[in-house]
This record gives structure tokens, C-alpha cells and sequence, in this order.
């Protein structure tokens, strides 16, 4: 059986990217042993970085949660396998490119042993959507597809807007990663399975599995499930290969033909995005009870011996994982935690692997593009940005620091997707531009929040004292009032004190 | 010639009435309508950084915009603010930008008492001009960082010297 497509929604822009996938995917899911050491930081997920729960020397378990969630957009952090504490300190994290962040290291005592109750599985159907939503939370459940957002906090969204319908991310658009590709071909039940309790978690009936039309091995898998499980609730969906469709609100587009309005979200859009990751790691929570200690990850690109989809525990670092699949060939010169479009390059292999990092890409060194010319409005940025904006433009008022037309231009709307840079005759690096104007954008934003704060401070102080100098004034007038109006009384009575005689009985 | 000068008078003359009678019609509007120099005093208070750091010799960012408007003080007198904030200020005003006045500290700074050597004398607090100094008589001082502008005012009332300007984080 394979997937139909059907009225999907046109994407604007995009573009064909040379795949290089067939080498990861070439053997099956291989599951590396539990490392000596494991290093998890403290901040995996979008919001704050969660609290630790334990103390150095402590005796934690595989699934202990040992750092709860801290605000709406935080989640638990769990311990991936037994061992003892050995430091909470900062470590090299990839959110930071390489540099310190805070993190929780335990050193494994090669038993792997998990903690005492897990085992049961929950029947999530007899739980409220309230509750279910909680223990997906307490699981340290997040978006697997590579922004780390809490699962909880987004089902959470579905609350306060009509929601129709469940959307599941299997497109991985990036042309090196394939962790999704290959956890659908070996774990399509798990995904599936998960699918089902995100639908009751949302309490919608629609549910579509959207597929990449470059993944034939995955789409049959799936349809095999789908076929094992008869639910009518879920549909896989065949989209085109173009980048970048696994973007979430081009995934909507694609799918529904809706457009998510800008600035706003797939739910104003009636949607939820998740991806199969996510699902599969849902199920597992739920009915293997195992919370997220470990993701799949592709380690691929011509710096490693051998590029293959790996089962890794959450903060194996990176350096255990490549020596693990085989190590770096002669030609590794670039670490880069994510894909070749929108991941981030590491100055250091010892960062750890986190609920994020979908993919450890090792380049050799890249082909020169040549120099940076100048723009010559040729406008081919503007025909490939899926989100319709005008690159040129942007660039323009980015060197020109203009942050109204910055904005005004839709610079916040950007996905940083990379289609620009690739297709530019001039080369010049227009994402990094836009990236730099957005942080420049959020600056101007906190200088102004801040000055709005020490004018109302400064002026609630020159009030203030305006009021004390005011009062002082009264009061002294009073003084001189009272002393002129009882001053020879006053002296009469000391006198007469001082004489040995009673006070004047009259006053 | 003197018969072209005369043929011209009667244009010359209308030209000249024309300008002198707009001239006193704007005149008189302009006594008419109130001066809304309050808003623009907020238009320029707004363009300032709102370290309230006392540089610019008024007492306060407000102060020195209500001097600019009022008392024609000079646009470049506040480093905080840069070379920005004089544009900003220029283009508002329709005024020439001029080169800064005094050498601007790049970063944002907070200043940071050193705990081990305040002895609780309240002078910083009193001059902290947005109170993001908290303290008692005889017991140790510090600073809010998060309300901290920088301005530096509180370092030269210090007299055991313990406070410092760093980097905000």
C-alpha cells in the first residue's frame, strides 16, 4: 500500500537540495552501550534551564528525574542511566555552540538500573486530557525535531484555540539527516501508537502522518502500522521533497492549505505539529514508562568512518559517540550539532547529546564560494523564501541597523531556513545577516524595556523627594507657629520650674 | 530704464504685502495656538537613554530634555546615549548633529558593592537617581543590577571606595 497525495497546499519558494542520506541509512538503528560518563545539561527544552533535585555523591537510577522543570516552557531533565553524581557544573552544551552551560554529570556504574514501579503501563484513555498532558510533562517530553519545545506546554496551546488537527513531522527536509527516516522504518508502531495518544491528549479526531516522497522505505513501514492498527483517525500524507516542507509552518501550509498568520502559531491555523520522534518517545513513556533518556541521532557526513542512525543515551558526548560509530576520517575539519541548513557548528566535540540534537554532521573543509559581492538585485532570494519575504530588502535596512523597516519588512518572520544564502549569484551570507539583525532587534527591545524602567524609577524618586522636602517644609512652619504662639508660655514655665513652683495651673 | 523699474513696482509691492501679511498671520497663529512644548519635551525625554546619570550637567535624562527644548541646551551632551541618540535628537529637531561632547563607555555596566568593605553609610543610596541601591544605616549595601543604570553616581560619594562598575552579564 502506498500513500496517496492529495489536495495538499502549494509551499512558495523552496529548493531541491541534493540529498545525502542513502549512507546513514544504509544499516539499521544501531543502539551504542551506556557510556562512562554522562553529562546532561540542565537546559534541553526551549524555556529556562530546569532546577536540579540532586546533590554530588547522590545514587540516582535510569528514569530519576534529577532536575524538575522551572516555568511554563521548562521540563524535567532525567537521569539516562544509574550512577553516582559526580559534579553539577558547567560543561560544554551545544545550545551555546560549545560553550559552558550548566549541567548534571553522573558516572555510570555499568548496572543500568531503572527505577522501582516503572514497568506498568498507564491506560491513557481512562486519564483526563488535563492529566494526561501533566504526565507528559513529568515524562520530559519535548519536540524532537530539533526546537526543543515542551510537548505539555503546546498540547497545552490546543486549549485556548479550536484545534481540528494533529499534524506528525516525518518530512526531515535537511539533505544529511535521517534519524526520523530510520526510527520510521524500525519503530513505525511506536510512532503510530504515540499519534494515538497525542490525539486523545488533544481530543481531536484528524490526525495526518507527513511523509517526505523521498522515504519510500519509511512510508511503507508506516502504512503497514497504520493497516496493523485500523484507526480511521489517522492518514499518512506524501508531501514533496523540497526544503524546506519539515518546517512548521510550511508543514501546515503543505497539508491543510492554510497559512499560519505571521507572528502566530499552527494552532491559529487549527493545527498542532509534532514530530515522529516526539510520538515515539510519548508511547514510550506511556506504555514502556521509560521517560526521555534517550533519542535516536544521525552521525554522518565525510568526516566519520562510518555514518549510521545510533540510539543514544541523552548526554553521551559527542566525542564517545563518534568514536563509538567508528571515528573521524583524515577529512573531519567542521562539528556541526544539527543539519547542514539550520545547525549550529561546535568549537568543541565534547558537548553531550540532548532531547535536540537530532544529527552529528562532521564536514570536511567547505568549497570556497568566492568572494562577497555586492547585492545586484537580481531578486532569486526573493522567488525561494518560503515565507515570501524580500531578502534583498532585508539585507538592505540590516546593514542600515533600520529597525522600523526591519520589522516592517517581516525580518521576525524568518526561518532562517538558508534557501537565500544558496541561491545568491553575489554570495553573501544573507541568514547570518538576519540572524545578527534579530539579536540586534531583541537588544533595542531590552535597552528600551529597561529605560522605560529607570524613567518610571527615577521619576516615582524625584517625586518622592519632592514630598519628603514638602512635608519637611510643613512641619517646620508648624514649629515656628507652635514656638510663637506658646514661646513666652514656655519660657514663663521653665522659670517658674526652676523658682520650684508648680506649673501654671491654667494650661 | 526708469520706465521698466516702474512697471515692476506694482509687482514688487504686491510680492512684499503678500509675505508681510502671511508673515503676520503666522506670527499671531503661533501666539494662538498653544506652544505643545510638553509633548516634545516627552518626544526627547523618550529618545534618551534613561541612565538619569547627571553627565549631561542637568539632574536627570527629563531635566536635560526639558533643557534642550526650553533652554536651547546643546543636543551632544550625553555620552551614554552616543552618537545615536545626537542623530536621533537632530533628526527630531531639526538641529545639526555635532560630535560628542565626552568619550562614551561602549558595554552596559551595573555597579557591584564590595560587601566585605561597606560600612552602611547610605551616601551611594542617596545618590542613586533611580533608588536601585538598598540599605540601612550601619548595615551593608547593595545594588539591584537589574535596576542599575550605570550612571556612576554612586561612586564618588563612596568614602571607603567600594564600589566598582563591571560589565552587565
Amino acid at each position: 500500500m502506498t500513500a496517496p497525495t492529495y489536495d495538499l497546499g502549494s509551499l512558495h519558494g523552496g529548493l531541491r537540495l541534493d540529498a545525502n542520506k542513502q549512507s546513514a541509512t544504509a544499516s539499521g538503528l544501531a543502539t551504542m552501550p551506556v557510556p562512562d560518563q554522562i553529562v546532561l545539561p540542565l537546559a534541553q527544552h526551549a524555556g529556562d534551564p530546569a532546577d536540579p533535585m540532586v546533590g554530588i555523591g547522590e545514587r540516582v537510577l535510569k528514569g530519576q528525574m534529577i532536575a524538575a522543570g522551572a516555568g511554563a516552557l521548562s521540563a524535567p531533565v532525567h537521569a539516562s542511566t544509574s550512577g553516582r553524581i559526580v559534579a553539577v557544573e558547567p560543561w560544554p552544551i551545544a545550545r551555546r555552540h560549545g560553550e559552558p552551560g550548566p549541567c548534571i554529570v553522573i558516572e555510570s556504574d555499568g548496572e543500568d538500573r531503572g527505577v522501582a514501579g516503572s514497568g506498568d503501563t498507564i491506560d491513557y484513555d481512562a486519564l483526563e486530557r488535563k492529566e494526561l498532558i501533566a504526565l507528559l510533562l513529568e515524562g520530559g517530553i519535548v519536540g524532537l525535531g530539533g526546537a526543543a519545545f515542551p510537548t505539555a506546554q503546546k498540547l497545552s496551546q490546543a486549549r485556548s484555540a479550536p484545534i481540528d488537527m494533529l499534524i506528525l513531522n516525518g518530512v526531515e527536509c535537511e539533505p544529511w539527516i535521517s534519524c526520523d527516516d530510520m526510527l520510521m522504518r524500525e519503530r513505525a508502531d511506536r510512532v503510530v501508537g504515540g499519534a494515538r495518544i497525542l490525539l486523545a491528549a488533544l481530543a481531536v479526531d484528524r490526525c495526518y502522518i507527513a511523509v517526505e516522497s523521498d522515504k519510500p522505505a519509511a512510508l511503507e513501514k508506516l502504512a503497514d502500522a497504520l493497516g496493523a492498527v485500523g484507526d480511521e483517525r489517522l492518514t499518512l500524507k506524501q508531501v514533496p521533497t523540497i526544503y524546506p516542507s519539515g518546517a512548521e509552518d510550511q508543514l501546515v501550509q503543505l497539508v491543510t492549505n492554510r497559512e499560519v498568520p505571521t507572528g502566530g502559531l499552527p494552532t491559529d491555523a487549527g493545527c498542532i505539529v509534532q514530530n515522529v520522534g516526539t510520538a515515539a518517545a510519548v508511547y514510550d513513556w506511556i506504555h514502556l514508562r521509560e521517560p526521555l533518556i534517550s533519542r535516536v541521532t544521525t552521525v554522518t557526513g565525510p568526516g566519520v568512518k562510518r555514518p549510521m542512525n545510533v540510539v543514544t543515551r541523552l548526554g553521551t558526548t559527542v566525542a564517545d559517540l563518534v568514536a563509538y560509530t567508528g571515528g573521524y576520517t583524515d577529512r573531519a575539519r567542521i562539528l556541526v550539532v544539527g543539519g547542514s541548513m539550520t545547525g549550529r557548528s561546535m568549537s568543541t566535540d565534547r558537548v553531550p547529546v540532548v532531547k535536540a540534537s537530532n544529527c552529528i554532521l562532521v564536514l570536511d573543509e567547505p568549497a570556497s564560494r568566492g568572494p562577497v559581492l555586492p547585492c545586484i538585485r537580481c531578486g532569486e532570494c526573493a522567488e525561494v523564501c518560503p515565507i515570501q519575504l524580500l531578502p534583498q530588502q532585508l539585507l538592505w535596512y540590516g546593514n542600515a541597523d533600520d529597525e522600523t523597516r526591519l520589522r516592517e519588512y517581516g525580518l521576525t518572520d524568518c526561518i532562517e531556513c538558508g534557501c537565500c544564502d544558496l541561491v545568491c549569484p553575489s554570495h553573501i551570507p544573507l541568514t547570518s545577516t538576519f540572524r545578527f539583525a534579530k539579536g540586534r532587534i531583541r537588544e533595542l527591545e531590552d535597552e528600551k524595556a529597561r529605560a522605560e524602567r529607570a524613567r518610571r524609577r527615577f521619576e516615582a524618586r524625584r517625586d518622592r523627594l519632592g514630598r519628603e522636602a514638602k512635608e519637611r517644609t510643613r512641619e517646620i512652619e508648624q514649629q515656628k507657629a507652635r514656638a510663637k504662639s506658646q514661646g513666652k508660655d514656655a519660657i514663663a514655665d521653665i522659670m517658674r520650674r526652676k523658682r520650684g513652683e508648680p506649673k501654671d495651673p491654667e494650661r | 530704464m526708469a520706465t521698466g523699474a516702474d512697471a515692476l513696482l506694482p509687482g514688487i509691492l504686491a510680492i512684499t504685502l503678500l509675505a508681510a501679511g502671511l508673515g503676520l498671520a503666522l506670527a499671531l497663529i503661533a501666539r494662538r495656538v498653544p506652544a505643545r512644548e510638553s509633548k516634545l519635551v516627552d518626544d526627547i525625554d523618550e529618545l534618551l537613554p534613561q541612565t538619569q546619570c547627571a553627565q549631561c550637567g542637568f539632574p536627570g535624562c527629563r531635566p536635560y530634555a526639558e533643557a534642550i527644548v526650553s533652554r536651547g541646551a546643546a543636543i551632544n551632551l550625553c555620552p551614554p546615549g552616543g552618537e545615536t541618540t545626537v542623530r536621533r535628537l537632530a533628526e527630531r529637531l531639526g538641529r545639526d548633529v555635532l560630535p560628542l561632547e565626552a568619550a562614551i563607555s561602549p558595554a552596559r555596566q551595573v555597579a557591584v558593592i564590595d560587601e566585605s568593605r561597606c560600612i552602611g553609610c547610605l551616601h551611594c543610596r542617596k545618590a542613586c537617581p533611580v533608588d536601585a541601591i538598598v540599605g540601612a544605616f550601619n548595615y551593608v549595601h547593595t545594588v539591584i543590577e537589574a535596576e542599575c543604570t550605570g550612571c556612576e553616581l554612586c561612586i564618588a560619594p563612596c568614602p571607603v571606595d567600594c564600589i566598582d562598575l563591571r560589565p552587565d552579564k
